[in-house]
């Protein structure tokens, strides 16, 4: 019977979800078609250049692998009631933290050494960033969402300062960025792919958190904070505690997050640092209903988009804040896709099939007493 | 701008910031008023950012293709109060977060804008007329700091009249019910949805004219990063004035002229540290979130049912 019931409530939230984000590309399409072009056409190049090939898939791997660490930044303080959404800002400090730990360890150690510095220095420092929010939500009261924001433009003045002034390579001339990591530092790509290990560091990431979060006593008291806050204190559990742990990790994966774009991709820090891994996690993380399993396929789906922005440009004319406009619109799709739970009858639980005693059939001349 | 400050020298650091205050001023005191309308109602609007880029985009738009600055504004407010509406309504529906929804309307609105405003960015359209009170002056520095925008004045106005609307009228009082006991609007036989729909689309109509003041006022110009997060830092700089409009409008001018300190020392020549000081706008807000908030007690003056689910 309970089985059943949680087997039902899984169908209905996969159902709603696929249903939200197929609306919202249909939304996507009417919305093609009134600025002029053919939405099949539009469909079938975003297909084309996030699916269609394994050359092209991969491209969207290599996008769908910051996403799933940044979504993990606004998933993990979910389960505690929390809307973190200063994945962009974890993401540039923790971009930089790698370079500069990069650049300091050159090329003294063993790149495997170095490797792993940047990812600590990265993890680190993004943790921080996402941790002070969470610091400042439960001992100070201020609210997370509008810090974590804050501290986004804050992270991209010091990213603009850094590659602006103290750690600018005189050579960058149109694109200001800091001096690059040395080629044998950079992360490699898994082999007989163009596809780097970021990707895997995104799937442990996201195995992890789903361990962490559903089987561990750890996540159990966070889910326990996130549900009841007053039970949890009266429970004993240190809420405190548990909300700067929780944002600390969640700063720490997109920390890391920025340090694969950095050490995977760009190879040096830039202003593309902050491209929309940031509101793509978000997005993510709200689509996957903050299940960090989950996370890993919708990463797939908004790494697609996020790689046919260039075919949209090319082929349709479409500006590149077409595809802006096609995550909004899954995104509130998605949103208004949690107002539908309950609301079809195939979702529901089966009332318990106990016949009713059928009433006596009235004998003649008794007819039943209709009480008003 | 460069020489004549050269001119003047360190006095056009004081001089920039107080023109800051009332041309970086506007654009905030246009979007605080609308979320503090908002708000009253006892929803919160993240997504004031994408209404905001919205409307500079349609101002500077519609006052390219007629001419017409002043429909610009209009046409500002109206784009806004479509995005109003959209939120309103989603926001509304059970279980929706209105958090998130503000959100995702910040990753919409600013695709609508940067998608419609992809033609709009090299051609200059015409601005709105300014009042120069700074005429009987020689300093060029000091007339660009007195030319006063009729949009500051409108905002100026509008401030006093919505802290009189709160109090007196019968309109101001349902919002107010309905932000702070649902319930007991609801007992009064005061529709809810419809207040809340109301002051979200209101609130929406003026950030959208905010976004007129950025693209045909000050800086006076449409690119895609026009707007640098003065939607979201409007929701902290509501919390800051304590949901009182008047405050709102004192809060803004603070925040216009902290936000003119990055460019008024880098026009004397100060390039260090340029972009830190552009960073002051958010650490002012986060220092003074951090002042005024407290996990112990709520704010005195917070809409009762702000955040919660009815």
């Amino acid at each position: 019977m309970a089985l059943s019931q949680s087997w039902r409530r899984t169908l209905e939230s996969l159902c709603l979800s696929f249903g939200a984000i197929l609306a919202g590309i249909l939304l996507f399409g009417v919305f093609c078609a009134l600025a002029g072009t053919n939405p099949f056409a539009v469909y079938g190049s975003i297909w084309k250049a996030a699916f269609g090939t394994w050359s092209t898939f991969q491209n969207t791997l290599v996008r769908a692998a910051p996403l799933m660490l940044s979504a993990l930044c606004t998933a993990l303080p979910a389960r505690l009631g929390l809307v973190i959404i200063g994945n962009e800002g974890a993401l540039v400090v923790g971009g930089l933290a790698a370079v500069s730990m990069g650049l300091a360890m050159g090329t003294a150690f063993p790149p495997f050494i170095v490797q792993v510095g940047m990812a600590i220095a990265g993890m680190i420092m993004g943790g921080i960033w996402i941790g002070a929010a969470g610091w400042l939500r439960h001992y100070r009261g201020v609210n997370e969402t509008i810090s974590s924001l804050l501290l986004n433009y804050v992270a991209i003045a010091l990213l603009n300062h850094l590659v602006g002034g103290p750690l600018r390579d005189p050579s960058s001339l149109n694109k200001p960025s800091t001096f690059p990591l040395a080629e044998v530092n950079m992360l490699g790509s898994i082999p007989g792919t163009r596809v780097h290990w970021g990707l895997l560091y995104g799937l442990i990431a996201c195995i992890i958190a789903y361990f962490l979060m559903q089987r561990t006593t750890f996540g159990f008291a966070a889910r326990t904070a996130g549900g009841n806050i007053r039970a949890a204190k009266i429970a004993g559990l240190p809420v405190g505690k548990l909300t700067v742990m929780i944002c600390f990790l969640a700063g720490t994966c997109a920390g890391l997050a920025g340090m694969v774009e950095v050490a995977a991709v760009q190879g040096a820090a830039n202003e593309s640092l902050n491209v929309g891994y940031g509101y793509g996690g978000i997005l993510v993380a709200f689509a996957a209903r903050h299940n960090p399993l989950a996370a890993v396929l919708i990463s797939l789906l908004v790494g697609g988009i996020l790689a046919s922005g260039g075919i949209l440009q090319r082929a349709h004319g479409l500006p590149d804040a077409t595809v802006l406009i096609f995550q909004g619109l899954v995104f509130l799709m998605v949103l208004y896709s949690d107002s539908l739970y309950g609301k079809f009858g195939v979702f529901k639980e089966k009332p318990i099939m106990i016949e009713p005693p059928a009433p006596p059939p009235p004998s003649p001349g008794q007819e039943p007493v209709m009480t008003v | 701008m460069a020489d004549t400050s050269q001119a003047i020298g360190w006095l056009g650091v004081p001089l920039a910031i107080i023109a800051g205050t009332m041309r970086g001023g506007t654009p905030f005191l246009f979007v605080s008023l609308g979320e503090c309308l908002t708000e009253k109602s006892g929803k919160i609007n993240l997504g004031l950012e994408g209404t905001l880029l919205t409307g500079a985009m349609a101002a500077y738009a519609v006052s390219y293709l007629t001419n017409s600055p002043w429909l610009g504004v209009l046409a500002a407010g109206f784009a806004g109060a479509a995005l109003g509406a959209i939120h309103g309504w989603l926001s509304q529906q059970p279980r929706v977060n209105d958090v998130a929804v503000g959100i995702a309307m910040i990753i919409f609105g600013s695709g609508v804008a940067f998608f419609f405003g992809k033609p709009f960015i090299q051609p200059k359209a015409p601005q709105l007329p300014t009042i120069n009170l700074g005429e009987w002056s020689d300093f060029p520095a000091l007339q660009a700091a007195l030319q006063i925008s009729p949009l500051f004045l409108i905002g100026l106005a509008i401030a006093p009249i919505m802290a009189w609307f709160f109090r007196s009228t019968r309109w101001g009082l349902f919002i107010r019910a309905v932000g702070d006991s649902p319930e007991a609007a609801r007992a009064m036989g005061v529709s809810i949805f419809n207040v809340r729909m109301f002051s979200v689309i209101a609130g929406s109509f003026l950030a959208g004219i905010g976004g007129a003041a950025l693209s045909l006022y000050y800086p006076g110009l449409w690119t895609e990063r026009i707007s640098s997060g003065q939607g979201l830092m409007a929701v902290a700089l509501v919390i800051f004035a304590r949901w009182n409009p008047i405050m709102c409008l004192w809060a803004s001018l603070l925040f216009g002229g902290a936000q003119a300190l990055g460019p008024a020392l880098q026009s004397i020549g100060i390039k260090e540290g340029y972009y830190l000081f552009n960073a002051a706008p958010y650490v002012l807000t986060l220092l003074i979130m951090i002042f005024t908030c407290s996990p112990k007690r709520t704010l005195s003056g917070v809409p009762g049912a702000l955040g919660t689910d009815s």
